[in-house]
């Protein structure tokens, strides 16, 4: 089975997105909680127009930062994209080109922020960022690594956010991989009242295969 | 001076030709290694984001050079006036010139132009710096494509042979990534002490060295200083480092600078 294949299937069977959504809102509020952070964030590449879209905030101003996009060599995040190096900056207002426009639109100018890019494998899927530490605590290395390993844990759910996604464009329209789909999805809903007469037709449909 | 040396075999009579220019000490103390140095002559590359030129931390950059690919063809902007586009290549600048402040400095960028291929980017400017033969290489940049692996560890051994030494940051996550990881280059993580020529060998590699990497003011954009901490404000302190040492022995291969490295490193021979 392709990958695509899997996927769709897979999808057909356990539904929207929706789940992946609420995993990553779950680690940017678990990321927001133990830095003790005004905000967090996670950003992801979008390979086909080289962007940087906001797929999930922790904040007191979140409003509708999600699905907002940005140039993917914009600012800090766009420097960990590329050189796949955490950074933490204290008091980033005293940079000034440090994306104002980027911060100011999404109605949040942080003191200080941590961005560390989420690596699967050999891709860069995006970028996890922590706003606003308290600022009298000193950074240690003990924290550094403890963001590194939560962007692997974000970096796994925004793997599997991308293949349902690719699983969902797959099951749109009347395709092949459609129809496959909407027959796993339709054999589940059966599984309660027994679908043994529909799984016999299916066993023979593969063995004329 | 190489072409006069034998290259590939060592006859008797050859033995004199390849003496050491200057008698190797028993003991290779700081003070040796770069006492009353400055950084004068050393040549060192910032491969990053780009340098803001006239900085209070950083002063005059010799030269700016920005790499772009389009197609087929790579561009190589001998007069780049962009500055810099993020403002961590000033901070690494930065750090180098606070420990070698006469040194010359060199920004090759290789950001800017989106993160879509941005992994050739850096491997036509990380060429192109070794083609010019400077004596560092600070590099807080990686990848983690596997098809630039091999094509930058030909580049690393390169360089170390043409005695240019790559300083490269270390990872502090569980990620293969390139060109750290080659045992041609200089790895860096951090320690979170505040001295800045307090730093560590490592027994136990990839990462070779740690040096300075926690809550360091550097220079940032628009004449502005930040407080940072990642592995990529460690390398350049080892880059500065290694620039003084080059300063005063200019005659060092990469192999011998590591060595003085190790041999001067705070948990070895350092303080003395």
């Amino acid at each position: 089975m392709s990958d695509e294949l899997r996927a769709a299937v897979a999808a057909g069977v356990l539904g929207s997105e929706d789940q992946y959504r609420a995993l990553l809102q779950s680690i940017v509020d678990v990321a927001r909680a133990i830095f003790r952070a005004k905000a967090s964030s996670i950003l992801l590449l979008d390979e086909e127009t080289d962007e940087l879209v906001f797929e999930a905030a922790a904040d007191e101003a979140s409003g509708d930062l999600i699905g907002k996009r940005f140039p993917s060599s914009t600012g800090i995040a766009g420097f960990v994209l590329v050189s796949r190096q955490p950074l933490v900056i204290e008091d980033v207002l005293s940079d000034p080109r440090f994306s104002r426009e980027t911060a100011q639109s999404t109605g949040f100018v942080p003191k200080g922020l941590m961005a560390v890019p989420l690596l699967h494998e050999e891709r860069v899927l995006g970028v996890l960022e922590v706003l606003d530490r308290p600022a009298d605590t000193r950074f240690t290395l003990a924290e550094m690594e403890l963001l590194g390993l939560f962007a692997n844990q974000a970096a796994i759910a925004l793997d599997l956010l991308q293949r349902a996604r690719r699983a969902h464009e797959a099951l749109r329209g009347d395709g092949e991989l459609g129809v496959i789909s909407r027959l796993a999805e339709k054999l589940e809903a059966r599984r309660e009242e027994g679908s043994e007469s529909a799984l016999r037709l299916l066993a023979e449909l593969e063995r004329l295969l | 001076m190489s072409e006069e040396l034998p290259a590939w075999s060592l006859s008797a009579e050859a033995a004199e030709r390849i003496a050491l220019p200057e008698e190797w000490p028993g003991e290779i103390t700081r003070e040796w290694a770069w006492g009353g140095a400055t950084g004068a002559g050393a040549r060192v590359c910032v491969l990053d984001s780009g340098i803001e030129a006239g900085h209070p931390l950083v002063g005059d950059v010799q030269k700016s050079v920005a790499i772009s690919i389009e197609g087929d063809d790579v561009i190589v902007e001998e007069y780049d006036t962009e500055g810099d586009l993020c403002g961590h290549g000033t901070a690494c600048a930065g750090v180098i010139r606070s420990l070698a402040p006469d040194c010359e400095l060199v920004s090759v960028r290789v950001l800017g132009a989106g993160y879509t291929g941005s992994g050739a980017v850096l491997l036509e400017g990380l060429h192109w710096a070794i083609e010019q033969g400077y004596d560092v290489i600070n590099m807080s940049l990686s990848t983690t494509k596997q098809k630039f692996a091999s094509l930058l560890h030909e580049l690393a051994d390169t360089a170390y042979f043409r005695r240019t030494m790559l300083v490269a940051s270390a990872h502090n996550m569980p990620v293969e990534s390139y060109p750290w990881r080659f045992s041609s280059v200089i790895s860096v993580g951090s320690h979170e002490q505040e001295d800045p020529f307090a730093y560590y060998y490592n027994p136990a590699p990839p990462v070779e060295f740690f040096a300075r990497g926690v809550d360091v003011e550097v220079a940032w954009n628009g004449g502005g200083r930040l407080v940072c901490t990642g592995n990529s404000f460690a390398t350049p302190h080892i880059a500065g480092i290694a620039a003084l040492v080059l300063s005063k022995h200019p005659e060092l291969t990469p192999f011998q600078l590591k060595s003085v490295l190790y041999l001067t490193a705070t948990n070895v021979g350092g303080g003395r």
